[in-house]
């Protein structure tokens, strides 16, 4: 039972990665590309970890891979503003 | 997990290290060749773990991809602020250009010759029946040691000297950094977003360095992936455009970056004169003097990383005549 659902989780998790990896490859600006790849980054990796977390043997083994799902988060949405911001100062001028 | 599915991963592992590795140094762009090489290093992480080493693959990540990745992007950026140095790559004379392929063929060669030399002592290490002898030493004497992570005893305990040696050898290059003039100027000021993030990561950072340092007595962990996250945090509060970015300043920085090989040579030193040897450290104490180096080692490998990050002397006088012209 706890094998189906967190194959279900991963395979779910892995879809958003390849949606966000051909979004990357075939979206025509910077800022849908972003787009695509922050889903890949949040959804994807956030029920990559809820599937292994499942198989964790401890609740603290559990808790390291949410921490690792939280700090990923912070710093992808960091980093998309970064260059978001960056290309449109590029555009629009200082 | 069966065997099929892990000969494809590792198959798919290998063609994207040596397909990123190829495409690292074939792009002409250098900023591109920075952002591939950090790939190759994660993805070489992966390899570690692969090949059950956790601890390398902690400071492949950490020291690999993560530091030398934004040393080398500050490299990048410094680069191509001098329009100088530009100029002269495009107006190359034709005894320039002869030379340049000379040292080309010759790192090729090199290059060749030490993957030979590498191959041929990869076989002869796989060939040789006495191949686990140093495993087995290990593990045989780990009880004696005073940790039971067995690489962390390898590098503080039975080959100690070695790390005293590569302590000495970062000290030596901080030095040569901190010889090169003044550190770069400080970043601009960082926004709202990027400012959060700061808040609340340099702590995490700084707590996750402490466990690293502590975990590393049983567990993969120890000074060097503990120094390494310790710098990562001052790196991120330097990128904030903070001007203080976790490295004390004057005397105390020298003695920080100082005190690994300090630490290590006061233990060395005590031990002797009570009739030890060098490093030989009883099996009662052996525990605490580990943990006592270690700790005085991730200080001084966290700013040093940090101060190659910076790039120069991060004196305020000395910031002051490089801001002038």
């Amino acid at each position: 039972m706890t094998d189906i659902l967190s194959s279900l989780l991963i395979v779910a998790g892995l879809f958003f990665f390849l949606a966000g990896s051909i979004g990357l490859l075939r979206f025509p600006d910077l800022y849908s590309r972003l787009h695509a790849l922050t889903k890949a980054d949040n959804l994807g990796l956030g029920l990559l970890i809820a599937g292994l977390a499942i198989h964790a043997q401890d609740l603290f083994t559990a808790l390291k891979l949410l921490l690792i799902w939280l700090a990923v988060l912070a710093a992808s949405a960091t980093s998309a503003h970064l260059i978001a911001r960056h290309a449109r100062r590029q555009e629009t001028g200082p | 997990m069966n065997t099929a599915s892990l000969i494809v991963f590792d198959g798919l592992l290998l063609i994207s290290i040596v397909s990123l590795a190829w495409a690292a140094l074939a792009t002409t762009d250098a900023r591109r060749s920075v952002i591939l090489f950090m790939a190759f290093g994660l993805l070489l992480a992966v390899a570690w773990a692969r090949l059950l080493a956790p601890d390398v693959a902690l400071a492949e990540a950490a020291i690999g991809a993560g530091l030398s990745g934004a040393l080398l992007l500050a490299a990048t950026n410094d680069h191509s602020r001098q329009p100088a140095t530009a100029q002269t790559e495009t107006t190359r004379t034709e005894p320039d250009r002869r030379v340049g392929m000379a040292i080309q063929w010759t790192v090729t060669l090199l290059c060749a010759a030490l993957a030979v030399a590498l191959a041929w002592a990869l076989a002869y290490a796989f060939d040789s029946t006495a191949k686990d002898t140093l495993a087995r030493a290990v593990s045989a004497h780990l009880d004696v040691s005073g940790v039971s992570n067995p690489v962390t005893a390898v590098l503080l305990n039975f080959r100690a000297y070695d790390t005293l040696l590569e302590l000495a050898v970062l000290l030596t290059a901080v030095l040569g950094i901190f010889a090169l003039g003044p550190a770069r100027a400080d970043y601009q000021e960082a926004g709202p977003i990027f400012d959060g993030l700061t808040h609340w990561l340099v702590p995490v950072l700084i707590l996750m360095a402490g466990y690293l340092l502590w975990v590393g007595a049983h567990a993969p962990g120890g000074a060097f992936q503990a120094g390494a996250t310790l710098a990562a945090a001052g790196i991120v509060l330097r990128l904030a455009g903070r001007h203080h970015f976790g490295l004390p300043a004057g005397s105390t920085l020298r003695i920080t970056l100082a005190v690994g090989v300090g630490m290590f040579l006061l233990v060395g030193l005590a031990l002797l004169a009570v009739g030890r040897p060098f490093l030989g450290y009883p099996t009662a104490w052996a525990g605490i003097l580990i943990l006592l180096i270690e700790s005085a080692a991730m200080l001084a490998i966290a700013a040093t990383l940090v101060s190659a990050f910076v790039g120069g002397r991060p004196n305020p006088i000395a910031i002051n005549t490089g801001e002038k012209p």
